[in-house]
Order: C-alpha cells, then structure tokens, then sequence
C-alpha cells in the first residue's frame, strides 16, 4: 500500500501495463511534456516519443488512427485531453470504434482505452466542464469507467488497458491532487460497485468525484443518526445493478447524485432499474443532477449547478420523514 | 497505344480481375434489382474496376487495405471469397461479417481487407492508424486507403493525411475519382484540387487515368514500392467514371444525357484493355472465355447466396462487447 494522487495512480497502471507489455502506447497532445494535467510526466523518459506519442491537434485523426492500430494489433491509450475536445471525434468513436467489432462479425476488436477528462473545475465555464457519461452508456460496444478514488484510478486503469473492448474512461479534473491510499494487489473488475460506507436507512448511488460528495453527505448524515450506505458505481456499463438492488432492498429508500445533468442522466437509469427490479420504496426515490443548464464562468454561477453534500442530506432527510412514505 | 513491352500475361491477369469484379457487381445488382434479396443500399464499382485491380496487384496479402461505401471491387482483388462476399450482401449467415454488416461494412481481416465504411472519409484516419501500428508493430506491411473524390471534403482527408505525413508513416492513399459525390459533381464542390492539397500537405501525388489498368498499375507500382521502401506515403489520384448509378436505384439523371454512354464507349476500361491485348495478337474468343468464367463463377456465388441460412436470431447479441455483453431483460 501507498498514498498517491489520483493523477499518479493511473500514470503508475499505465506505466506497469507498458512495461509489461510493448504494444500499449499512448497518443495524445502534448504527451511528451507530460500532458495538459500533467498524468503522463515522466513517461516519455522511459518510454520513448513513439509510444508516448504527441499529437497534431486532430481528434478525429488521433481516436480514428488510434483505432486503425488498435486493429492491427496494437492497444492504444488514447488522451482526448478534454471530454468536451472527444467530441470532435464522435464518429470516430460512436460510429467506427464502438460498432467495428459487431459490424465486421467478429473479425476484429478494438482494445483501446479513450482517457476523457470530464467536470466542473475551476472556473472552466460551458466548453470545458462537462460530464457526458450517458452519452456513452447509450452506445452499445463501449465501456464506461467513472473512477472517483486513487484506488479506483489505479485499479480501474489497469483493468481498462487489459480489456478487449473499447473502454470510455472518464477521469474527474477536479480530483487530479486527490490522494488516498492504493492497493496494486487488490482485484480489479469492470462492472463491480465500491461501498464507499455501509448504512442501513437510505441508499445513495453515486460515481466519479460525486461520490466523494455523497461520502461527505453520508457522514453529515451519520452525525444526524441516520444511516447512509454509499454505493460507487465505479463504471457505469457494465454497472453494478446487484449491489444496487441488494442495498435498496435493505435501506427501501434511494437517491442518485451525480454532477451531470439529471434529465436523461444516468441517475434516471438508476431509479428506473430499481423501480422495474427492486423493492418497493418507503419513500420516493430522488434524482440528484444538474440542472439543465449550461456550465457558466463565474464561480458563483458554477456553484448553482453543483450537487453539494448538503443538497444530498436535505434530500436525504426528507426521505426519512414519514409523509414522503 | 503503346504496346511496345506489354505483356500478355499480365494483361490477361489483370482482364480476369476486372472481369470477375464487373461479374460480382452485375450479380450483386441482379440480386438487389431484379430478385430483392440485396434490401440495403449497394454502390456498385461498375467502371471503376482498374483501380482496384491496379493497385492491389502491387500488394502482398498480409498488407492492409481501407475502403468506403463502394467497396467491393477493392475487397475481391485484396483476396476475399466472392461467396462470403455475396452471402453478407444478402445477409446470410456465412457472409464475411456474419450477415452483419452487409455491403457497406464489407471486411475479410484474412486477406488484409479491414473495412469499408458506411461514412464518407471515416477511413481515412483509421488507415493511417493501420499504417501507425504496423510502424510500432516494426512490422514491414503497407496500407493503400482507398477513398472517392467526394472524401476530400471532409476533416479526416486533411487530419488523416497531416496525420500519414507527420509520424512518416507507409500509406498510399488512392483517391478513387469518380467526378460525382452521389448526384453532386464534385468538382461543383470543391475548392482547388485533391492532388494539389495531398502535395500541400508534403505528399508525393501522383495523378494518373483510372481507366487505363496498364498504366495505372505501372504507376502504382512505383508508388507501392516507394513507400515500401521509405516507409513514407505517397497519394495516387486516380480518374474515373462510374458507369452506374451511386446506388443500385440511382437512375443517375442528373448527369448530362449521354455521357454515361460514352464513357462506356470510350473510355471502359474493360474494354480498353481488351481493345490492347487485341493488339497484342490475344484473340477476342480467349478473352471471352475468361469474362464467362468469370460470370459463371459470380452466378455460382450467388446460388450459394441464396441458398444459404439467415443468421441466427441471437446472433445480434453476439460480438458487441466482453465486457457488460447485452441481454434482453425479463421481468
Ligand atoms: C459523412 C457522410 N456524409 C454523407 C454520406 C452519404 N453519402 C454516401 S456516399 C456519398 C457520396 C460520396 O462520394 P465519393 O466520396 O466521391 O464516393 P463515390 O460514391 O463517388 O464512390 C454520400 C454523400 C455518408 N455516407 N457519410
Ligand atoms: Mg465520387
């Protein structure tokens, strides 16, 4: 066990899978000085510019030339730098990426890691904040990671480089300089939720940085004497339906936080699976997202569409009350 | 016409190939016309059958070819099952795709053959990324991406050929032109010329008749071996003509009356390379019972076709991913 950033934990997955196996590489922007957040520093010294390869300012080419070698046999890791930048690389991912394997019966895969750094992060406004998950999770053929821990980064990283499909991997900005203790031993399964705390009165499921907002909550919640059990989804297809409805099925009560806009957000997902498969509730299940607006400049503005940890305990506690039964 | 060192032979080889391309097309358009078993969109290289011959006879077949929408041409001379080929446009179960992707989506990774592709110029990254991953692979492949003039108007022409350019990388790219973009002429579209972008972006472009095979493949020889050997990309900007419509249900009305016509009578390319073997002393019935091979061997795909299994029902469940792979929820 080590304490490490957020940052680190990935870069150290990264550079155990390229030690280990020389068909990982990483292409992106400005790799070779060590990428815009800085999570690539130090690789190009041991690996080289050609696999810590930089980039012309070309989405489309970088995730379609990422693609094309990753057909050949290679396994890129492929920075977008933003989320918001992927976008101009939607065809290559939505349509060639994510369809290549089904379209072509088999014949090929496309074992790619597409590392998208998603969220509000100081005072980045409309084009650089924004939290497009279930964009992807409507895809079929893509895998989708949200890790919102240093163990998680780690864990989740070096299950994304080992996988043969293509993995959607959305890394929070606001979390880069989080530092928390890793395990390079513990296990690492695609589609496996993390209780971040055990409860017994209310269920809340969160990913990415939000679920370190729902902790917080959980423990304001705790010095109410309520009992909150936080369940991190960690990736968000495959996600963890079991651990939902097992928790739901203990607590009878439910809310979804997350920091993308809640209107067709996973959020709704969530509460669907859970009022199509669960138990029934003892309170109304509660969506927790942004509202549907856009990410402004001004922090003040920022703030107004952040899900904060007193908005989760309020909504918490008003599922506690009797009348909402 | 020069025949001053023109082997008979090779004419001949070259005949075959682009007789078995035009027979696949006619089949694959009496398959979707006359008997509606294609139901999807076919874009049949009916005209176009040089290039492919040309430029593909200078490849081994562990090199890698790209291609688009009109695509089948490219994949028959790569090496692939003209049976398999017919069964995926009709959909069957033993297509080359599983009945999966049809006649856009076209793939024999066995032959080197890694795609068409349903969207204009989508290719043309992905093919520098296969000639990015033979480079890191250290491997001595090429890649040849083929694409329509139409292409050069999208972002990935100009990202994916910077792309070639900037990582030195072993791609020829051939610029298939065909004058139109679906019922546009493309030239109506298109500011300067694909040549003189290709040679702005520091390639060596070439620009050569797409109906005359003989000289076509003299050049695309050149051009294989030199990025087989510099391990840089060249641009081959090849003109032609489809004598078709942009589908199989184009009537094509929108190109002025007659010119499909005289094009087939002048400038086919069958024909033409029939028209110089002729001269070189190869006599017209040799040359026929290769066209009816050719066909005969085209019928016999599509009998097969048509005789075969759809795929099973749950087979639209498989090969969509490992991880999380898709079921249909009960209740
Ligand atoms: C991105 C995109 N836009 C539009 C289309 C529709 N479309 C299919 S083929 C075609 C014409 C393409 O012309 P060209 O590249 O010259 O190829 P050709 O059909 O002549 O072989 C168009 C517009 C498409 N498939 N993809
Ligand atoms: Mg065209």
């Amino acid at each position: 066990m080590a304490v490490m950033t957020y940052a680190d934990a990935a870069k150290l997955a990264i550079a155990e899978a390229m030690r280990a196996d020389s068909r990982v590489w990483c292409v992106g922007e400005d790799l070779g000085r060590g990428g815009v957040f800085k999570q690539y520093t130090g690789l190009v010294e041991e690996f080289g510019p050609q696999r810590i390869s930089d980039a012309p300012i070309s989405e489309a080419a970088i995730m379609g030339a990422a693609f094309g070698a990753a057909m050949v046999g290679t396994r890129p890791i492929v920075e977008m730098r933003f989320a918001d930048f992927a976008l101009c690389a939607t065809d290559e991912l939505v349509n060639q990426i994510a369809k290549a394997r089904f379209m072509f019966g088999g014949q090929s895969r496309a074992p790619m890691v597409i590392r998208k750094p998603v969220g509000m992060w100081r005072s980045s406004a409309a084009q650089h904040s924004q939290s497009l998950e279930s964009w992807y999770v409507h895809t079929p053929g893509l895998v989708v990671i949200c890790p919102g821990t240093p163990q998680d980064n780690y864990s989740m990283m070096k299950a994304a480089i080992a996988c043969d499909d293509p993995v959607v991997y959305l890394e929070h900005k606001n979390i880069w300089a989080l530092e928390g203790e890793v395990d390079t031993a513990a296990p690492a399964e695609i589609g496996k939720a993390r209780v971040r705390c055990a409860g017994d009165d209310i269920t809340i499921v969160s990913w990415s940085d939000a679920a370190n907002v729902a902790e917080a909550a959980a423990g304001m919640l705790a010095d109410k004497g309520i009992s909150a059990e936080v369940i991190d989804l960690v990736s968000l297809w495959p996600w963890d339906k079991r651990a939902v409805l097992d928790s739901v099925a203990k607590t009878r009560r439910l809310i979804v936080a997350h920091e993308a806009v809640q209107v067709a957000g996973f959020g709704a997902e969530v509460v669907a699976t859970v009022a199509e498969h669960g138990a029934p509730l003892k309170a109304r299940a509660k969506r927790l997202g942004a509202p549907r607006s856009l990410v402004a400049y001004a922090p003040n503005l920022e703030d107004q569409l952040r899900v904060t940890a007193d908005m989760i305990v309020d909504a918490a506690l008003s599922s506690m009350e009797p009348e909402n039964v | 016409m020069s025949t001053g060192n023109f082997d008979t032979e090779t004419g001949l080889a070259r005949l075959t190939m682009m007789e078995r391309i035009r027979a696949f097309e006619e089949h694959a358009r009496i398959a979707a016309v006359d008997e509606g078993l294609v139901l999807g969109a076919i874009h049949l290289c009916i005209g176009q059958e040089a290039v492919a011959t040309a430029v593909i006879e200078s490849l081994r077949r562990d090199d890698y070819i790209t291609s688009t929408h009109r695509g089948h041409g490219h994949t028959l001379a790569k090496g692939a099952d003209p049976v398999a080929m017919m069964q995926e446009l009709l959909g069957r179960a033993g297509g080359c795709c599983g009945g999966k992707g049809g006649s856009m989506h076209i793939a024999d990774f066995g032959v080197g053959m890694l795609g068409a592709n349903g969207v204009v110029s989508a290719n043309i990254t992905i093919a520098a990324g296969a000639a990015h991953g033979v480079k890191l692979l250290g491997g001595d492949q090429i890649c040849v991406c083929f694409f329509g003039d139409g292409a050069a108007n999208r972002g990935p022409f100009l990202e994916g050929i910077n792309w070639a350019g900037v990582f030195d990388l072993p791609i020829l790219f051939v610029c298939e032109d065909n004058q139109y973009s679906a019922s546009t002429l493309t030239s109506d579209m298109t500011s300067g010329d694909v040549g003189g972008r290709a040679r702005a972006l520091g390639l060596h472009t070439v620009e050569a008749d797409g109906n005359d095979v003989t000289a076509l493949a003299a050049t695309a020889r050149e051009l294989v071996g030199r990025v087989r050997e510099t391990g840089t990309p060249a641009f081959l900007h090849a003109k032609t003509y489809r004598l078709d419509g942009h589908t199989y249900f184009d009537p094509a009305t929108y190109r002025p009356e007659g010119e499909a016509d005289a094009v087939a009578a002048t400038r086919d390319p069958i024909m033409k390379l029939r028209d110089a073997l002729a001269q070189a002393g190869v006599a017209a019935g040799e040359m026929d019972v290769l066209r009816d091979k050719a066909r005969a061997e085209m019928t016999a795909a599509l009998d097969a076709a048509r005789d075969a299994e759809w795929p099973a029902d749950g087979s639209v469940f498989d090969n969509v991913q490992d991880v999380g792979s898709p079921v249909r929820e009960a209740f």
